[in-house]
């Protein structure tokens, strides 16, 4: 088991790709077995062996997880003309998932299926091919803790079974919790081959070539006003079913409110409808009691909410614009930058220039376009449009999710030093460790319900367990305690 | 992440790419293919090609291919000075003809007849600017606005009735048909952005269907009285009188004031997608909706809104081209401006000052295919396959960069600007 470690655009994909045949070298040769091999194509690679899932999974949507399984290796009945052979790729598909312990339903449509399960899909996938080596590109990127815990233990099992697996992430636990041997790369170099037993921030330092903090440095709250204030709020998803289902929460000026919970308990709806993007079914809004609901994002964005929305690359930034467009892109029709009528370019420059040195946004110009940036610059250009005006609330939505260490690090200390500035902060995130660094409180969200709001010192287990909709833990806290339950130093009003 | 090659560079090795000398830049840039080069490629292909076809298709020449083997010069040099006649027809028939041009210079000719090519590729050009403009603006917003025939039918439409029935006195009556026909075409782009915007109604359908009711409306509109040119038993309508015709030099030459409203209109163009907020919301829609929405940005009254703005520029398309060169309506009035303005937006690649220029070209093309129809016998149509194959190797850029060997760089923005439009 190796994983290979890096930051965001240090390589680690490009080398994969290349030994999945879906790149060539430019220099240099890939040796399997004591051979030199070149490999031409994806069909090459696979012929030698080697298997890939990639980390945006190769998957017909609309094809059965057997149909899928399939592709490129189509069994045929009756010469080159014949009929697909269903019931042999079905039969394999059975046979390859419970071999290996991945239980698949192969007449299940893909798109029905959640992310992780797609992944096990591509996981059989490969495996169906008589790899001998895998190669999992980040994974854990797009999975739960649970499904990151239960793909973790089928990366061991496949293991035990004689693959050999090649795993490529910028997550330092994972990498320590179940790798063999740690191969970091930095701009394109290997800096260094580590064992597993490497101190986490011995790692981190070698994959930005620096010392960095893991731990969110900060000073107690002192909350003061109640800025934003939610009551009963009822939110639908796309599909209209009930995604909020009745949240209240505060959150005060100089705090920081982290809303735990796994991904797609509502809190993508939530933040969606306090940002005008997504229709109210009932309940209320305030920021320093004025309703948001009916306002227009636009309004909204205006009137000093900051919001850092959860998928950079489809909300976040136009990759096509340049940074500079990108830092203005919701402050464009308002003056210094423009009206509502024409732009100033050369103040949007001016500011861009600003920005981009205050936030160190690694570009080559601040005309460059943000496709060009890395995912972690391209993070930081959203963080910097966000924080470059007064704020009296600032809405984060999972602010580091395929962000480097090294930039985590850089927003988790500009979130803090926005809410030493005066505002009210609301950070969601589905990592738990960033909720519990970053919060003052915490509400765990699930099934579209607030369960309770702790303090970040509670232990991580009771967190969990909550997380995962168990409520009857130690203290047996109740459902729905009053907001404010347990934060340190609440002392005025 | 995949975008490695991305990573932001060292500093000081940033600097030495910059310290290449300026003519090694320049030639690497040449050869890699870049949307200019693969676009000026893509006429020369399209040439070739049309050469051969016009070998094919000539019988004379053909004949001599059946003793190659035997007597290749003879085939050879038929194919060459076939070919050659008939692109030197075009040219001459397009930009300069230099028998008319040392006939002026004698004295023995006029400068009208010197003028004459360059007349005609701007008067052919001046419409299809506004409606490449439209098409293209369109598409940088992600609409594909297929309903640029239609539009600048109604803009025919309604410049001419404003123009011959409301009898304004000149200027005024001119400034009001113009006006009259962008209204018009705003109009009917304005429902399919609207229902677009409301309801999400596909505009390339509704837009199919609003040109079949365009053409429909005014082969019908023609026929009633008041519109009907009562002297006439065809269908064609009452002319516009001449205070509301762009003025033009008059004689032979049909060069009109639309051609200089055209590089104005470029030019507010061109200032609106880059200056403009509007242009920055259409722009940031057309590239990515969701984060639009995302900072604020009202997508559906940006899509409304540009639709409407597309739909003016067709209309005013038509406009010109019932006010500067047919001054009556027939059914066949437009032409076929607007499914024209497709190809040459496609060719100007979605820039003002691209689509104008394309716009000229097209022009040119058709200007010159009238001269080497008359004078060589080669088939106007020829144009046509001409204007085509332009298209598919634009459209095709990776077609083009095998076959000239160009380096694989960062060109083919197209590709994902076209699947945008869809």
């Amino acid at each position: 088991m190796q994983a290979l470690l890096g930051e965001n655009g240090a390589g680690k994909s490009t080398l994969m790709n290349q030994l999945y045949g879906l790149l060539q070298p430019d220099e240099g040769h890939i040796v399997v077995d004591g051979e030199p091999r070149v490999f031409r194509s994806p069909r090459d690679a696979i012929a030698a062996g080697i298997g890939m899932v990639h980390q945006h999974f190769m998957l017909v949507p609309v094809f059965t997880v057997a149909e899928n399984i399939a592709l490129g290796a189509e069994k045929v009945r009756g010469g080159p003309l014949g009929v697909l052979d269903r019931r042999r790729a079905r039969r394999e598909v059975i046979e390859v998932s419970q071999r290996y312990g991945l239980p698949v339903d192969p007449d299940e449509l893909v798109e029905n299926l959640p992310v992780g399960v797609q992944q096990r899909v591509e996981i059989v996938k490969a495996l169906t091919r008589d790899v001998d080596l895998l190669i999992l590109d980040e994974p854990t990127a797009v999975l739960t803790p649970q499904e990151t815990d239960e793909l973790l233990s089928v990366m061991r099992g496949l293991a035990k079974t004689g693959k050999s697996i090649v795993f490529i992430t910028h997550k330092l636990k994972e990498v320590k919790a179940i790798a063999d041997r740690i191969t970091v790369i930095r701009r394109g170099r290997t800096v260094s081959t580590a064992s597993p037993d490497t101190p986490e921030d011995e790692l981190a330092a070698l994959m930005v070539g620096r010392d960095v903090s893991l731990e969110v440095v900060k000073t107690p709250a002192e909350p003061g006003r109640e800025v934003l204030k939610i009551a009963g709020l009822v939110v639908d998803d796309d599909r209209g079913v009930r995604a909020v289902d009745g949240v209240d929460l505060v959150v005060r000026a100089r705090e920081v409110l982290g809303i735990a919970g796994v991904q797609g308990n509502g809190q993508t709806e939530l933040v969606e409808a306090m940002m005008g993007l997504r229709p109210v079914r009932a309940g209320s809004i305030t920021v320093d009691n004025e309703p948001l609901i009916g306002m227009t994002t636009k309004e909204i964005l205006h009137s000093s909410i900051g919001y850092i929305p959860e998928d950079r690359s489809h909300d976040g930034v136009i990759r096509e614009f340049t940074v500079a467009e990108n830092l203005v892109l919701d402050m464009y029709d308002r003056p210094p930058y423009g009206n509502a009528f024409r732009l100033d370019p050369a103040a949007i420059n001016k500011a861009a220039r600003e920005r981009v040195r205050q936030f160190d946004i690694r570009t080559s110009s601040s005309e460059a376009t943000v496709a060009t940036l890395s995912g972690g610059n391209q993070q930081k250009v959203v963080v910097a449009r966000e924080l470059s005006r007064p704020l009296r609330l600032f809405v984060a939505s999972q602010p580091t999710r395929g962000v480097d260490v090294g930039s985590i690090e850089f927003i988790h200390n500009r979130i803090v030093e926005e809410r030493d500035s005066g505002t009210a902060v609301l950070v969601v995130s589905s990592e738990l460790d960033e909720v519990v660094g970053l919060a003052d409180r915490i509400a765990v969200m699930y099934r579209g319900r607030i369960l309770a709001t702790v303090s970040p010192d509670t232990p991580r287990e009771e967190i969990g367990l909550l997380m995962a909709g168990i409520t009857n833990g130690s203290g047996g806290s109740p459902p729905k305690p009053a907001a404010g339950d347990g934060v340190p130093g609440e002392g005025e009003q | 992440m995949t975008t490695t090659e991305a990573a932001p560079p060292k500093e000081p090795k940033h600097r030495e790419q910059r310290r290449e000398s300026f003519l090694s830049v320049f030639l690497h840039n040449l050869w890699s293919a870049n949307t200019v080069v693969v676009t000026i490629l893509s006429i020369v292909l399209a040439m070739i090609i049309g050469g051969i076809l016009m070998i094919v298709s000539d019988a004379d020449v053909l004949k001599m291919f059946g003793y190659f083997t035997a007597r290749p010069s003879d085939a050879l040099n038929a194919s060459w000075t076939l070919v050659s006649t008939a692109y030197g027809d075009m040219l001459k028939g397009s930009i300069v003809d230099p028998a008319a041009m040392s006939a002026w210079f004698d004295g023995t000719g006029s400068w009208q007849a010197a003028f004459f090519p360059i007349s005609e590729t701007l008067t052919y050009a001046a419409p299809l600017v506004f409606t490449g403009l439209s098409v293209a603006i369109a598409f940088r917003g992600g609409l594909f606005n297929i309903g640029g025939q239609g539009q600048a039918v109604i803009g025919c439409i309604c410049s001419a009735v404003a123009g011959f029935s409301l009898g304004l006195p000149i200027v005024l009556n001119l400034i009001v048909a113009l006006l009259a026909g962008l209204i018009g075409g705003a109009i009917w782009g304005f429902i399919p952005g609207f229902l677009k915007a409301r309801t999400g109604a596909h505009e390339v359908i509704i837009t199919i269907m609003l040109n079949y009711t365009a053409g429909l409306f005014l082969t019908w509109l023609i026929l009633q009285s008041g519109v009907h040119d009562p002297q006439r038993s065809d269908a064609i309508s009452k002319a516009v009188p001449e205070s509301a015709q762009l003025p033009s030099f008059g004689g032979s030459l049909r060069v009109h004031l639309g051609i200089v409203l055209a590089v104005l209109v470029t030019a507010g163009i061109a200032w609106m997608l880059n200056r403009s907020a509007f242009g920055f919301e259409l722009r940031a829609v057309g590239a990515n909706p969701n984060a639009a929405r995302t900072a604020g940005i009202s997508v559906t009254k940006t899509y409304t809104l540009l639709m409407v703005v597309a739909g003016a520029l067709a209309g005013l398309g038509g406009a010109t081209q019932v006010l500067g060169t047919a001054y009556t309506l027939t059914p066949a009035v437009a032409g076929n401006i607007g499914f024209d303005g497709l190809l040459v937006a496609l060719l100007g690649r979605n820039r003002p000052w691209g689509t104008l220029f394309a716009a000229i070209l097209f022009g040119a093309l058709r200007a010159g295919g009238n001269r080497m129809q008359s004078y060589s016998g080669i088939s106007l149509e020829l144009v046509s396959v001409l204007q085509a194959l332009i298209v598919i190797f634009i459209a095709a850029p990776a077609l083009v960069k095998t076959i000239f060997h160009l380096r694989a760089a960062r060109s083919a923005r197209l590709g994902a600007s076209m699947a945008k439009g869809w």
